[in-house]
């Protein structure tokens, strides 16, 4: 228990001071992204569904799993569409 | 030895969703990040496909495959306007996903083969605790994402929504969900051997805590909505985190601390571009109809406004050396930004400095100019910080407001009495001239007066702002 406080504060550092430096025009990419991480809890779904135990923990666990899958693939998909919109201005002598 | 391997895995994953969001610190390096986060992801379902000894790989596999394209189907059909809501339903999932898994791993020391393959420990009391605490967090996510959903899409009213006694109710369902979850633990010495009050207590947290989720995000009006979609994203993150101490799982817990993170500092950020404190966004009621207005020094009685028409923008915008453009809500409501980018580009064209000033709660949620401007092909470098365009209004000729109010509203710099004194605005007053675009004379998101719109350099062109614009663009042309 210790040890996961341990890793969860250190971690939280880590998360404040990148995401501290992400300029404000990537703020909605930013959000998707970080939400498609989040999604991480498709690994705790597999392990729930995947282990032994009873039909319903089986079910919840399965249905947990389409759910971040939909966080996971949708997240990660969308930031992609949106960031590659993001371009610089084109320079003076290629126009 | 296994265990190891999947250890390693985890950290693979930990270390490329870090390098990923670091990549977001430049709108350059940005998609590969993402792409790095996104390997990150897959290295860790691998890994935990592979060590999990997968009882049943068709239902995962079908799980997999499910969750997967209705993923991909929603990312490919969402419009760019719909990008707020859409960011909201995936809070919403994320949080949904770690109550469920909670409940899951609680569901699983009921399993018919206690006795066979895994030797399941009775359950600590700290166990339990985080269980109840992954559901809690994680419903309040759902429900409060959807209701942002319904609000961001229009489905529910954006107007805040209260009612006589919802303060007492909301503090009567915080008390069933935080009392459902202390009467869960102390029954987790006897678990799983007397399931039954955990069990109901866990529904009980399950069900007040949607409802909480609800009554916290219905008071709340549209334009605050920024910080309540920052919020839930935070929200999700600390959900995922609890499942990872639900699960003694790092990678979760890692993965859920850096989101937390993340949406900790968006939220501040937006409560810092509204001047107001977090707790006062969350108790909500601002912005109604009643919302302030009396209180400010400044009468509209006696001033009047100057109305312009297209031609004369389109004279003075040509003339002009330098443009500042200051989009707002508005300019998503009318989906505009296509027709701002051509008209930025003719402006360009004829030798015209164009700046864009993005005030930080613009939209309805962080960054959300940014994106419809991107997707309409300006390119990023023209769009500016407030902080970084503030000292460039005074050398500027015109300042064109497209679809923004409070923001702009200098009553935050000086008029003590304002609901938005305090507020940090983009000064367009400063600049020689300041067009508004406007569909009416309809007050702010705040409910207050701006008192720009009776400036003496000031200039309304009514209408829509995708017709204003097409006739200014068409103008520019013929000049």
């Amino acid at each position: 228990m210790l040890e996961n406080i341990i890793v969860f504060v250190l971690a939280s550092l880590i998360g404040a001071e990148v995401i501290s430096k992400v300029p404000q025009t990537l703020h909605t990419p930013l959000m998707s992204g970080s939400n498609a991480i989040s999604g991480i809890t498709i690994v705790g779904a597999l392990l729930v569904a995947g282990m032994v135990g009873g039909v319903a923990a089986k079910w919840i666990g399965v249905a947990a799993l389409v759910v971040a899958t939909i966080n996971v693939v949708g997240g990660f998909m969308v930031t992609d569409r949106m960031l590659q919109m993001f371009k610089k201005r084109k320079a003076p002598e290629q126009k | 030895m296994m265990k190891n391997y999947i250890d390693i895995a985890y950290l693979v994953a930990a270390v490329l969703f870090i390098y990923g969001l670091k990549g977001l610190t430049s709108p350059a390096t940005a998609r590969r990040g993402n792409q790095l986060a996104a390997l990150g992801m897959l290295i860790a379902v691998i890994a935990t496909l592979l060590i999990a000894k997968v009882l049943t790989p068709i239902e995962m596999i079908g799980g997999l495959v499910l969750g997967g394209a209705i993923g991909a189907l929603l990312s490919k059909r969402v419009a760019m306007t719909g990008m707020p809501e859409l960011v909201a339903a995936f809070n919403g999932f994320g949080g949904l996903a770690s109550a469920l898994v909670a409940s899951a791993e609680l569901y699983r020391y009921l399993g018919p083969d206690q006795a066979s393959t895994l030797a399941i420990e009775p359950m600590s009391i700290s166990s339990m605790v985080t269980i109840a605490l992954s559901v809690l967090i994680g419903s309040i996510t759902f429900s409060g994402s959807f209701v942002a959903f319904g609000k961001l899409s229009e489905r529910i009213s954006g107007n805040p929504i209260s009612f006589p006694g919802m303060r007492f109710l909301t503090l009567l369902f915080a008390v069933v969900t935080v009392g459902g979850a202390v009467y869960m633990s102390m029954g987790a010495s006897e678990f799983p051997g007397i399931s039954v009050p955990v069990l109901y207590a866990l529904g009980a947290v399950a069900v007040a805590s949607l409802i909480l989720g609800i009554l916290l995000v219905v008071p709340i009006g549209g334009a605050d909505m920024p910080v309540v979609v920052a919020l839930l994203n935070s929200y999700s993150g600390m959900a995922a985190a609890a499942t990872g101490f639900v699960l003694d799982n790092t990678a979760l817990i890692v993965s859920g601390a850096l989101v937390g993170a993340s949406g900790v500092i968006l939220t501040n950020i937006m409560c810092e571009g509204m001047n107001r404190s977090l707790l006062n966004v969350l108790i909500g009621g601002f912005g109604g109809d009643s919302g302030g207005a009396g209180a400010s020094t400044f009468s509209t009685e006696g001033k009047s406004v100057t109305a312009t028409s297209a031609d004369d923008v389109a004279i003075l915008l040509t003339y002009a050396e330098k443009v500042i453009i200051v989009p707002g809500y508005g300019m998503a409501v009318a989906q505009a930004q296509h027709q701002v980018r051509e008209l930025a580009d003719l402006l360009i064209e004829k030798g015209v400095d164009v700046k864009f000033a993005i005030h930080p709660v613009a939209g309805r949620m962080p960054g959300h100019m940014n994106v419809l401007l991107a997707e309409a092909n300006v390119p990023y470098d023209l769009l500016y910080e407030m902080d970084d365009i503030n000292g460039e209004f005074d050398s500027t000729d015109v300042s064109l407001i497209i679809g923004a109010n409070d923001v702009v509203n200098p009553a935050a710099r000086h008029d003590t009495a304002s609901p938005i004194y305090g507020m940090p605005i983009l000064n367009v007053d400063y600049s020689r001239n300041v067009i508004f675009m406007k569909r009416s004379m309809r007050p702010g998101y705040s409910g207050i007066d701006n008192e720009l719109f009776f400036g003496d350099n000031t200039r309304m062109l009514f209408g829509d702002a995708k017709d204003s614009l097409t006739a200014l663009i068409s103008e520019v042309k013929a000049s």
